[in-house]
């Protein structure tokens, strides 16, 4: 059966007990016009690493146009998740999947599918910044290029697009010529969305974006990650219950391989139906 | 183990680390001491009217005015000791047949003496070789042999069980009551005049080519072949290797085939250098022909055959060092695997692949036995770049090998030698050096 974000569960037990810790929840988040359409669908979707199935049988829509928060242990397949939507574990030897994963309809895993042009309209910002040892400018324009941009006004334009929209381009308009190796952890995580976005990517995944950033970097990331919601559909893997609960509008809890919950993130958080979500949000195991 | 052992046992084996280090250094010492000492002399020594004499009939440098007055002072000096050798000369003819006999023997001796420091005497014959037509053209070879005109060397084999003795003899004495008695003095007090000695640099070491094989002259023809087989060599060995390493690190698959080859790599780096010598032979002039004899294009594909398995290991470690998230980062963006490469991967890799590169370089321009049976020649002149498919070349290697062992007149230009030996060195420390220096320049630029 399908699990959607719309509390249709296939989990058995009812759970009516709310947490019990503390979890800062966002005022109600405004629904988005033309958003919540399926963009990313798994059909009985599973990974393997060689013998070992990291990802089981997962059955889920990611609703376009929204943030939606995966959250679990260590070790439990999020990632794994988040990095087969572009298809990233192909660099892993030995990941193969079965089951259906659909991006707009079509096969992520199809026999004739181009991983280049699916990178194309699958962004993604990784756990560790990693801006190219170039210039600021470079960075950015390094994905357009690719696509065949050269004219160098039309890529100064889409350098400061990509940069005003990362909310980056006040602070660094003066030294795009500097190498980006130079800026701060913070803004060079948000050279990265930047870069992703010149592209212009449908979807954006966000593999735990903020756990090599401090605070304040963090929080300017939220930030950047709510002015985004709305134009992008927007995946993000985080270790941060609260940061899941700040920005996303639904979250998805994988524990051991599999997708044990999936909701509307204040119903959650507040009331989850399975005891396994409830006791990891309550933080009884990490 | 308490402390007080394990302190002794930190502190006993820095003390050895320090103690290898320092033997390594004062080892290194020893050998570079006398190459740059002795090298330098080659460049840099007290020169003998000979030597400009020399330079400016085989190469044409110098003014000729000024060498035709020198010249003129200097024969004033000379004529005495030729008028000297002449007059004993009329008085052998008017001695006895048995004594004259006994003097003659003695009196040739001392002409040739007299030829090896201050030239062909009067009324001798122009000589063939070149290295006949001229004194001594250094001054500390002169003070040699002027022991030699002085002194006759004997042998004492007296004590059947020892090693003979060397002892000298005075010719003054052995000419007692001659006329050439005279003889000896006045160029051991002269000679200074007959030769003008006078401190020089002679950078033509490095630009000359050499006359009657090393005998005079300089060295470039083994510096230029040493640059052409190098180079060479780099041209086939470096595209190769950054390519196989490419397909190594990004798209070999683990497996069988991949580990074989791997694994044949290595091996290739340990093979010795004569094998590779040997199988440059037979391979590429024997059996592919790609040229008659030896040829600089022979020396360079052997050379590269044998930098090829270094290259390749260097510019895998380079390429491997490469932060992985680079590759994640381009790829996420759309970039193809080619592409990746090409603007992500080799870029960030390149600090080492070149550092890789100008090392191998180095090898293959110190190396000896892989050019012996397909590049080198112990004397030629400098070819030229349209001769590198045919011609064979000097090298700075083979021909130190060559001047130290095979010379004929190998004790006599020893500078030469050491010469050679400064210039290989310098060649190699440089690139290396130009190694650590462009790295370090990329490195900052990556880091920005």
């Amino acid at each position: 059966m399908q699990m959607t974000a719309d509390g249709r569960d296939t989990s058995q037990k009812e759970q009516v007990k709310t947490a019990t810790r503390d979890i800062y929840l966002p005022s109600e988040r405004k629904q988005i016009s033309g958003g919540g359409i399926p963009h990313v669908t798994a059909k009985d979707f599973s990974i393997y690493y060689g013998e070992f199935e990291a990802v089981k049988k997962v059955n889920a829509d990611v609703l376009s146009k929204y943030v939606t928060s995966i959250i679990g242990p260590s070790g439990c397949g999020k990632s794994t998740y988040l990095r087969a939507i572009n298809r990233m574990n192909d660099l892993i030897p030995g990941c193969h999947t079965t089951g259906a994963l659909l991006f707009d309809g079509e096969d992520i895993y199809g026999k004739f599918t181009d991983e280049v042009l699916l990178r194309k309209k699958i962004g993604m910002v990784f756990q560790k910044p990693n801006p190219f040892p170039k210039s600021i400018f470079d960075n950015i324009a390094y994905g357009p290029r690719l696509h065949g941009m050269n004219d160098r006004k039309q890529l100064a334009e889409v350098v400061e697009r990509s940069l005003r929209k990362a909310a980056l381009w006040d602070e660094v308009s003066d030294r795009l010529d500097r190498n980006a190796l130079g800026l701060s952890g913070g803004q060079q995580q948000r050279l990265c969305v930047a870069r992703a976005l010149a592209v212009e990517p449908e979807i954006l995944l966000l593999d735990e974006p903020t756990s090599a950033l401090d605070p304040k970097a963090t929080a300017k990331i939220e930030d950047l990650i709510q002015e985004l919601r709305g134009s992008y559909t927007i995946m993000i893997v985080t270790h941060n219950m609260q940061q899941a609960s700040r920005v996303s509008d639904y979250t998805m809890f994988f524990y051991e391989g599999v997708l044990v919950e999936y909701a509307p993130t204040a119903q959650l958080f507040t009331n989850p139906k399975d005891r396994m979500t409830e006791d990891y949000i309550t933080g009884r195991f990490s | 183990m308490n402390l007080g052992t394990r302190k002794i046992l930190d502190r006993s084996f820095s003390a050895v680390g320090i103690g290898s280090i320092a033997v390594m250094g004062i080892a290194l010492l020893i050998v570079i001491v006398p190459i740059v000492h002795n090298g330098l002399g080659a460049v840099f020594f007290t020169e003998t009217i000979e030597h400009r004499n020399m330079l400016y009939n085989e190469f044409g440098k110098g003014d000729k005015a000024e060498l035709d007055k020198e010249n003129a002072a200097a024969e004033a000096y000379r004529k005495e000791a030729y008028s000297l050798l002449a007059r004993f000369e009329t008085e052998m003819e008017t001695m006895e047949p048995e004594r004259q006999q006994e003097f003659r023997s003695k009196y040739g001796p001392v002409q040739t003496a007299l030829r090896h420091l201050i030239g062909p005497l009067p009324g001798d014959e122009e000589a063939i070789l070149t290295r006949y037509r001229y004194g001594q053209t250094r001054w500390e070879k002169a003070e040699e042999k002027l022991h030699e005109l002085l002194y006759e060397a004997k042998w004492d084999y007296s004590d059947p069980n020892a090693m003979a003795k060397e002892y000298f003899v005075s010719r003054a004495a052995e000419f007692e009551g001659t006329s050439l008695v005279k003889l000896f003095p006045y160029v051991e007090n002269n000679l200074d005049k007959m030769l003008r000695p006078r401190f020089t640099i002679y950078w033509g070491f490095l630009t000359d080519s050499s006359v009657d094989s090393h005998i005079f002259g300089g060295i470039w023809p083994e510096i230029q072949g040493t640059f052409f087989l190098a180079v060479g060599a780099m041209l086939f060995a470096f595209p190769l290797g950054v390519i196989a390493a490419i397909y190594f690190t990004e798209y070999a698959r683990d497996g069988f085939f991949t580990s074989m080859l791997r694994s044949a790599n290595s091996t290739l780096a340990g093979v010795p250098s004569i094998v590779f010598g040997l199988f440059g032979l037979a391979f590429f002039i024997n059996t592919l022909k790609v040229s008659e004899s030896k040829s600089v294009l022979a020396g360079s594909l052997t050379l590269a055959i044998m930098i090829l398995p270094t290259i390749i290991r260097a510019a895998e470690e380079a390429i491997l060092s490469v932060p992985k998230t680079y590759k994640e980062a381009s790829l996420s963006l759309g970039s193809t695997k080619w592409n990746t490469i090409m603007t992500v991967i080799l870029p960030a890799a390149l600090p080492g692949i070149l550092t890789g590169g100008v090392i191998s370089l180095g090898r293959a321009a110190g190396e000896t036995a892989p050019i012996i049976f397909t590049a080198a020649v112990s004397v030629g002149s400098a070819i030229g770049i349209a001769d590198v498919l045919s011609s064979p070349t000097p090298a700075l290697s083979w021909n130190i090998y060559n001047l130290a062992s095979e010379h004929e007149a190998a004790a006599e230009i020893r500078h030469v030698q050491y010469g050679m030996v400064l210039a290989l060195v310098s060649i190699v420390l440089l690139l290396n050096l130009s190694a650590i220096l462009l790295r370090a320049r990329i490195s900052k630029k990556l880091k920005g």
